[in-house]
């Protein structure tokens, strides 16, 4: 068999080169050669004005708490799903792409009902002290319900692959259950961890929707940087909003590429399964 | 061989403890907000309820959004199966460069998918003037709206299709060909009910994003009322003039889309499962390794 017989490979890539052309490179070429308009001098004062930094350190800052809570609740949320049992657990299990089906304005103005003073939540918070909708928390909330599926779903088939023989090896051993957990699974699991919370960084960085009902966006304070695009957009400031862009579509594309990279180290690692330390 | 096991359980408190926390985490971040929905949309009762949704604006918010959906799904479907195909069957130079681009508007920000399609076709973009010489109208109308969506459930279908048909192999499909079958009559007939499931998995996946976009769609809208309006938006209306009860009564129809593509997900995934586990038992143990090399 060293021909392939099939056919259609000139029209189906053709055809996925020209949709992908007109429908993302294009566009997104179109950023770029707006951004060109501008000096390097002139790109480097927006992308590095206050208001600019003070909505990446928002941003980053509140995407990188919540992809850590999802980090930590995630695993706990994987482990508990793979390994127990409890009534009601197909249920769960499917609620757990709730996020990836439930519009984002949706989450944003239910979250903010919840978190407000007089909601559900809110109600018992505040007297404690905690104000969370319209201050920076908000903005951890929305983003930790956005990002919730990625790190259950990437652990969920690791966790189920792990064999036991490795973990019934350790135990007769003499390992107690926490140093079979942090000295053998862990190891295991964690570039899959890693894996699921670069997925949920990524994702809770470019965020808009949920987050805007919750935060308050307050200049310096709980503004994003996606809403300072916007805000700049509404004010005729193509030029701004297009520079802020560029930098949000930078940092997008080397997060995309991590992952990949580390997919693909995960799935070399799969085949030498073992091998580790 | 049946030895006890009990060595790698861990104690019935901690499994219990460990269930309760995950458990009420869940609560709290999913079950919650979804209860609060439909109970804020019912709060003043269930004639304001039906009547926030009769509304004309919300009416035709809706209508917009299938109309979105009934554009956009198609083209993505075709594309979608156009790239697996390619991808899955045929080797080429430059193909995990083509996947990792066909990933790409997974990664970039709903709101600067918005943008790009202000840059190309608003008043001050590259064909803002040639469109308005010409009187056509793509950003603030309809046809943006469409192109946002595009752009941001471009990889669904094709992410889904990719390794389901690497997985599946072109055995069936290169026995059509040498039986001759011409390429779309293996298409109809060999390819596309083999991939059905999962080609319905990725159409539920971005249907749920189409009808559900809101950043993207947003900044290409121009919310005008009646005109380019979708529901995510409606709601987003609603909400910030204070009408509690109809922002959550237009949420609430998302959210019951939400309900169902997530019921229709799990059925799906079951098939799937299914399909797969009779696949393996038909093949010999190695036998899915066993690919023609050229």
């Amino acid at each position: 068999m060293a021909r392939n017989v099939l056919p259609g490979f000139r029209l189906g890539l053709g055809y996925t080169l020209l949709y992908l052309s007109l429908i993302v490179l294009l566009p997104l070429a179109a950023l770029v050669f707006k951004s060109a308009e501008l000096s390097a001098a002139q790109f480097w004062d927006i992308a590095t004005g206050e208001r600019a930094l003070a909505s990446l350190r928002v941003t980053f800052g509140s995407a990188l708490i919540a992809a850590l809570i999802n980090a930590a609740f995630g695993l706990l949320t994987a482990w508990v799903l793979v390994r127990y049992t409890f009534p009601g657990k197909r249920f769960v299990d499917a609620l757990v792409d709730l996020p990836f089906a439930l519009p984002t304005a949706v989450a944003g103005i239910t979250l903010a009902t919840l978190y407000a003073g007089n909601g559900w939540i809110g109600r018992h918070l505040e007297p404690l002290g905690f104000k969370v909708a319209f201050t920076p928390v908000g903005i951890v909330v929305a983003l930790t319900f956005i990002s919730l599926p990625f790190v259950v779903r990437t652990l969920q088939p690791v966790i189920e692959d792990i064999e036991p023989e490795i973990e019934e090896a350790a135990a007769v051993l003499g390992a107690s259950r926490w140093q079979t957990f942090r000295l053998v699974l862990l190891p295991a699991i964690l570039p899959a961890l890693i894996t699921g919370f670069t997925l949920a960084f990524s994702r809770a960085i470019g965020e808009y929707g949920s987050v805007i009902f919750i935060a308050g966006n307050m200049p310096f304070i709980s503004e994003i940087t996606p809403l300072l695009i916007v805000a700049k957009l509404e004010q005729y400031d193509i030029v701004g909003a297009t520079a802020l862009a560029v930098v949000m579509l930078v940092i997008s594309f080397a997060l995309l590429l991590a992952v990949n990279a580390l997919q693909w180290r995960m799935a070399n690692r799969h085949s030498a399964a073992g091998a580790r330390r | 061989m049946s030895s006890p096991r009990p060595s790698i359980a861990e104690p019935r408190w901690v499994r219990f403890t460990l269930t309760a926390v995950a458990l009420v985490f869940l609560g709290f971040f999913l079950a919650l907000p979804l209860v609060a929905v439909f109970v804020e949309a019912l709060a003043a009762g269930i004639p304001a309820y039906l009547d926030a949704l009769a509304d004309p604006e919300a009416r035709s918010a809706i209508w917009l959004t299938v109309l979105v959906a009934l554009i956009a799904l198609p083209l993505n479907v075709a594309f979608g199966v156009a790239a697996a195909w390619a991808i899955a069957r045929f080797e080429f130079r430059g193909k995990s460069a083509l996947i990792t681009l066909i990933d790409l508007p997974f990664a970039v920000s709903p709101v600067v998918a918005g943008l790009v399609f202000v840059l190309l076709f608003g008043s001050q973009g590259l064909f803002g003037a040639w469109l308005s010489a010409h009187d056509i109208r793509i950003i603030f109308a309809v046809p943006g709206i469409v192109l946002a969506t595009l752009f941001v459930t471009f990889p669904f279908v094709a992410r889904e299709l990719i390794p389901l048909m690497q997985a599946q192999g072109r055995e069936e499909e290169e026995a059509a060909v040498s039986l001759g079958a011409s390429g779309w009559q293996m298409l109809w007939r060999v390819t596309l009910p083999n991939i059905k499931w999962g080609l319905l998995y990725g159409v539920i996946l971005a249907n749920a994003r189409a009808m559900g976009e809101f950043g993207a769609v947003s900044v290409v809208s121009g919310h005008i009322r009646g005109e380019t309006n979708t529901l995510p938006l409606h709601v987003e209306i609603l909400y910030n003039e204070y009408n509690q009860v109809g922002a959550f009564a237009a949420a609430s129809v998302l959210a019951l889309l939400a309900l169902v593509t997530l019921i229709a997900k799990t059925i799906v995934e079951w098939r799937m499962r299914r399909e797969t586990a009779m696949l393996e038992a038909s093949l010999s143990p190695e036998g899915g390794a066993a690919s023609p090399a050229a």
